[in-house]
């Protein structure tokens, strides 16, 4: 196997004491930090987030795996170029108003970090302004809005109305999550995409940006 | 005894959504009867998943509901004019579902409650959002509950949510809620502890397990309440011989009429 190949299955294994060792090891090796964190940490985030999607894998073990990511990044962030993490694309996501629900919300934010996303997370109880605000300053690319309750579900509406209202629709894409939210409704709403769980948000994210 | 609030009739469910925009009363009162014969305390009534017709689904579902059962009714909605409607139609007293200290809840549910013969669920969820320890969930409780008892409530007639959450995202969720609990029903002697069991298990499988162990592990607490599925027989065991371990089954009668029935089988 190779070393980017071992790295990619403890990294879902979520071994963080052996995937730190294997990281430095390849490094000294020569290989490059920015070819470690795309063909063997990020490649293996992509594998988590499969069997997320599949079942085959647990939100724990997702942590674990998303964990010991954190920690390889760590080592490799110092070597890495400009322009050579945060690739993905520049995401905002927050729980929409009136809503304090924010464990999904957090495990997409997290799922789409480890893919190379640049994640900006507004927290829980974002309204429209907020979100606008946001919008204005970071230019995301996909805006994503989480949802738990079904009396929130109009202030999901809302934010995406803002979007629209405000011309910048033609460069956002938006993912819409949670709960009482389903395919239909995402829709109905004019979202881009809906996602069932982490997994699905971060692939949804990355074949909307190709 | 413990209070089960079965949580079958909410629209959110598709076969209750399906069944309230058909006016299918038949299915409603054959859940609720079955809900009843499992040992339900109250019926929640959620009315809210078909946005726009809470008002008219929540009073067909009243209707309906109590043609099929005398047991009393929770009312769950978020909004105090649907709950102010849904008040004035039913013909027991009431657990109402629920008041939190965010303040855009928090206020107009006091003006509500205050005056009204019902029982309270209330969250222990204020702006800053979820708890995230035990003292939070305490302060929160203490809180409410001397709020409710300033417009007269009594302790019984108040339920506290302390606001369980998943094992699968932090391990300290399941000894937070335990702590909490005994703590709430030790120093806020009087009161009930509820809320939705099951959220302990999100995220992990054979959900099922999880709920059932939760649930005896809660009760050796003092939690004496929760919002859950009668229908479930394993944990609707699990709640009946707990109840009797407890002491509060005399002569274990509860359990040996459970057993008798089938209802308990190891």
């Amino acid at each position: 196997m190779s070393d980017l190949k071992t790295i990619t299955e403890t990294l879902i294994s979520g071994d963080v004491e052996a995937l730190m060792s294997q990281v430095k090891e390849a490094l000294e090796k020569g290989t490059a930090a920015g070819e470690i964190l795309a063909n063997g940490l990020i490649a293996g985030m992509d594998i988590v987030g499969e069997r997320m999607e599949t079942g085959e894998m647990f939100i724990p073990e997702v942590l674990m795996s998303a964990h010991a990511m954190g920690e390889a990044v760590e080592i490799l962030k110092p070597l890495l170029a400009e322009g050579e993490t945060n690739t993905a694309g520049r995401v905002i996501i927050g729980t929409v108003k009136g809503d304090l629900h924010d464990i999904g919300k957090n495990l997409v934010s997290m799922m789409l970090e480890s893919a190379g996303f640049e994640v900006t997370d507004l927290g829980v109880d974002v309204d429209a302004d907020a979100f606008m605000k946001a919008i204005e300053e970071l230019n995301p690319h996909i805006v994503g809005l989480s949802a738990l309750l079904t009396t929130t579900i109009p202030a999901m509406r809302d934010t995406v109305d803002r979007i629209v209202q405000s011309g910048k629709k033609d460069s956002i894409k938006i993912m819409v999550g949670g709960a009482p939210v389903n395919q239909a409704f995402a829709d109905e709403i004019g979202a881009d995409a809906y996602a069932s769980d982490a997994g699905s948000a971060c692939k949804l994210a990355k074949a909307m940006l190709r | 005894m413990f209070t089960v609030i079965g949580e079958r009739i909410n629209t959110t469910l598709k076969k209750v959504k399906a069944a309230t925009a058909e006016r299918d009363a038949d299915y409603i009162k054959e859940d609720v009867q079955n809900q009843e014969a499992s040992g339900a305390t109250y019926i929640d009534v959620n009315a809210g998943a078909r946005i726009g017709h809470e008002e008219e689904d929540m009073k067909w579902l009243l209707s309906v509901i109590q043609e099929a059962t005398q047991l009393p009714l929770c009312l769950d909605s978020p909004d105090p004019a649907i709950l102010e409607m849904a008040y004035g139609l039913v013909n027991q007293t009431p657990l109402i579902n629920s008041i939190s200290l965010e303040k855009d809840r928090f206020d107009p549910m006091m003006k509500y409650l205050k005056g009204k013969e019902c029982r309270i669920i209330a969250l222990c969820m204020d702006d800053s959002g979820m708890p995230k320890s035990v003292d939070d969930i305490f302060s929160r409780a203490k809180s409410l509950v001397e709020e409710l008892e300033g417009i007269g409530f009594k302790r019984d007639d108040i339920f506290i949510d302390p606001l369980i959450q998943p094992m699968s995202v932090a391990a300290e969720n399941g000894t937070m809620a335990m702590d909490a609990v005994e703590k709430i029903m030790t120093e806020l002697e009087g009161v009930h502890t509820t809320g939705g069991l099951s959220n302990i298990s999100y995220g992990l499988p054979q959900r099922k397990m999880v709920n059932r162990i939760f649930l005896a592990m809660m009760m050796a607490r003092g939690y004496d309440s929760a919002i859950m599925d009668p229908l479930d027989k394993e944990i609707m065991a699990v709640l009946k011989t707990g109840d009797m371990i407890k002491g509060k089954d005399n002569f274990c009668m509860n359990y040996l009429k459970a057993v008798r029935a089938g209802d308990i089988i190891a």
